[in-house]
């Protein structure tokens, strides 16, 4: 890029990250526990209460690289990209019903984890093992793609820091951010990204008021903003498989149903003071979803702007693509103090979710692998430890994958995660209801599900998750993970209709009806 | 008290209304009526976040007058 450095910009963006940075170590002694204990380190002691509950969960699932790659999409592609609209309503009616049920038995039987409830529910360890590893599996390239927030914001601001190593260019300000985030998330857990989360979200909402406030008026009003977007992508044109409607409304769903069984929701969700809190939550939430609109539409306004045709900003796009629309909208538009404001708001707004991500994969790793296969009589300590080295592995394990591969990549795999994510409904969500369903049926349906959903993928070369059914003769384009979850349903149910008219023995269940309410 | 149970149910088919309005797309794959230059598309999706609140809170209400969760 050959933008000049803009050091009122830079400034206020390290001042920014440097104050988080105290934050999270100073969140240690916040509402202080015995760190030495998973439930502590992990869950923040199950304490939060419905505000610290509030900006958690948004800072958690509203990530980053959803403030980035949203209003990208809708650069690029148009009206689809505003799936992420239906997919984050749909979410919260879902939380208030379903998820008081797995907080409550979770809180009952001190379960850490979502597998955790599988085994205790369906007294299958195998079972539980493939709902951790599907999280797991699921949760590192989501990690890996927060980086990608972190990466473009950098680069916006014009710095350029890099050293070679082993033939590898590593971006020093994305690894200098990485082993502060490492640092505090392993000294205070999940106390650091829930006092972060603050900060974080001062910031977003800022900038977004600012945004409506400044952005719109500069472009001649929301009707000029909508009438330079070309008419063929302002609603869904069908011209293509991946803009119909049912393709719409697939992703929406089935991005919804996916969202709340990654490790990182559960996390949030299992650490609230009281069941009351996630109900209030579920009504509170929508909020960010407002936001998320507001920001989505900052997609049409970089294309009023024309900052894709600007000389200043074409290294970025020739860089980061469509995902440099946002960035080079606010460069275009915002004074400096501004921009290192927005900036820092995106960037710090990386280091929430992926700290809260690492921490829900070293919660099942030591959980539901190390405890269960690995040393079964590990005390408390050993298992707190445990899972703080593993939060520094899982983080390291995405800082390399995005050093080390190409971003589309961990774009591919995160689209695979959701695929899989999903296959995990049956034994969880159905799981909180009934115990009908036969944990080897389960199994099954995960394979399959699992399988089919990779195939599905893989027939359209990783490059897009909609796949064309042909039902009845009409072709029909899905989400595959709808599609996918149907399979694992079907499977499921009847190998359960097979096993339970066998009489084929279940493990025992060791949570009661009275736990889940 | 027999009428307990139903009542419940009801106040839960609130939120079916939900997923029917926003994944209905045909419904809303249209520009017209624009509001103040915003498409229909954009502006019907958002006003959905305000009435899925609005659902929400009253089921939550009703549930708590009961004094007992789904």
């Amino acid at each position: 890029m050959t933008r000049a450095l803009d050091p009122v910009a830079i400034g206020i963006f390290v001042a920014l990250f440097a104050l988080v940075t105290v934050l999270g170590f100073v969140a240690a002694h916040w509402r202080k526990g015995d760190l030495s204990q998973l439930h502590e380190w992990g869950l923040g002691g199950r304490r939060f209460g419905t505000v610290v509950s509030w900006f958690l969960l948004g800072g958690d699932l509203y990530t980053a690289y959803t403030f980035v790659a949203v209003p990208a999409l809708l650069y690029g592609v148009g009206a689809m990209g505003f799936f992420a609209m239906p997919y984050t309503i749909l979410v919260w009616p879902i939380l208030f019903m379903v998820f008081p049920r797995l907080w409550s038995v979770c809180h009952r039987k001190g379960y850490v984890t979502v597998a955790d409830f599988v085994r205790g529910r369906f007294g299958s360890r195998t079972l539980a093992l493939a709902v951790a590893v599907t999280g797991i599996v699921a949760t590192m390239p989501y990690i890996a793609l927060q980086l990608v927030g972190i990466e473009v914001v950098i680069a916006a601001l014009g710095v350029h820091w890099t050293v070679t190593l082993g033939g590898f260019t590593i971006d020093m300000p994305l690894l200098i951010a990485f082993a502060i985030l490492a640092a505090y998330t392993y000294s205070s857990g999940l106390r650091a990204p829930a006092m972060i989360a603050i900060v974080k979200d001062i910031l977003i909402y800022g900038t977004i008021i600012a945004v409506i406030a400044v952005i719109p008026a500069e472009l001649g009003g929301f009707g000029h903003i909508f009438a330079s977007v070309s008419p063929a992508k302002l609603t869904l044109s069908g011209t293509a498989p991946g803009t119909t409607m049912s393709a719409y409304a697939t992703l929406a769903l089935g991005s919804a149903l996916a969202l709340l069984l990654y490790p990182h929701s559960v996390t949030g969700i299992l650490s609230s003071s009281r069941r009351e809190v996630i109900k209030r939550n579920a009504i509170a939430m929508p909020a960010y979803s407002l936001a998320l609109g507001l920001i989505a539409l900052m997609g049409f306004m970089a294309v009023a702007s024309g900052v894709g045709t600007m000389p200043e900003y074409a290294g970025g796009f020739k860089a980061f693509g469509p995902n440099f629309a946002v960035p080079a909208l606010l460069l275009h538009c915002f004074p400096g103090w501004a921009v290192g404001i927005a900036f820092a708001a995106i960037a710090i707004g990386a280091l929430v979710p992926a700290a809260i991500m690492s921490i829900a994969s070293a919660n099942l790793f030591t959980r539901n692998i190390y405890k269960v296969y690995f040393n079964p009589y590990c005390s408390d300590a050993q298992e707190s430890r445990t899972a703080k080295i593993v939060s520094l592995i899982v983080k390291a394990g995405g800082l390399i994958f995005i050093i080390a591969l190409p971003q589309k990549y961990a774009i591919v795999l995160q689209l695979l995660g959701g695929v899989w994510i999903i296959q995990t409904l049956p034994a969880v969500m159905l799981g909180l209801y009934t115990r009908w369903l036969h944990p080897w049926a389960l199994l099954l349906g995960w394979l399959a599900g699992i399988g089919t959903g990779t195939w599905m993928a893989s027939t359209l070369s990783f490059k897009s998750a909609t796949y064309v059914l042909h039902l009845f003769g009409t072709a029909v384009p899905c989400y595959a993970a709808v599609s996918a979850l149907a399979v694992n349903l079907a499977v499921s149910l009847i190998f359960s209709l097979l096993f339970n008219a066998a009489s084929r023995q279940a493990g025992p269940d060791e949570t009661l009806a009275e736990d889940y309410v | 008290m027999a009428d307990r149970p139903r009542r419940r149910l009801r106040a839960y088919h609130l939120l079916l209304l939900v997923p029917l309005a926003v994944l209905w797309v045909p419904f809303y794959n249209r520009a017209e009526p624009a509001l103040d230059g915003i498409p229909f598309f954009y502006w019907y999706q958002m006003a959905w976040i305000a009435i899925t609140v609005v659902l929400t809170l009253i089921v939550y209400r009703l549930d708590r007058r009961r004094g007992s969760g789904p």
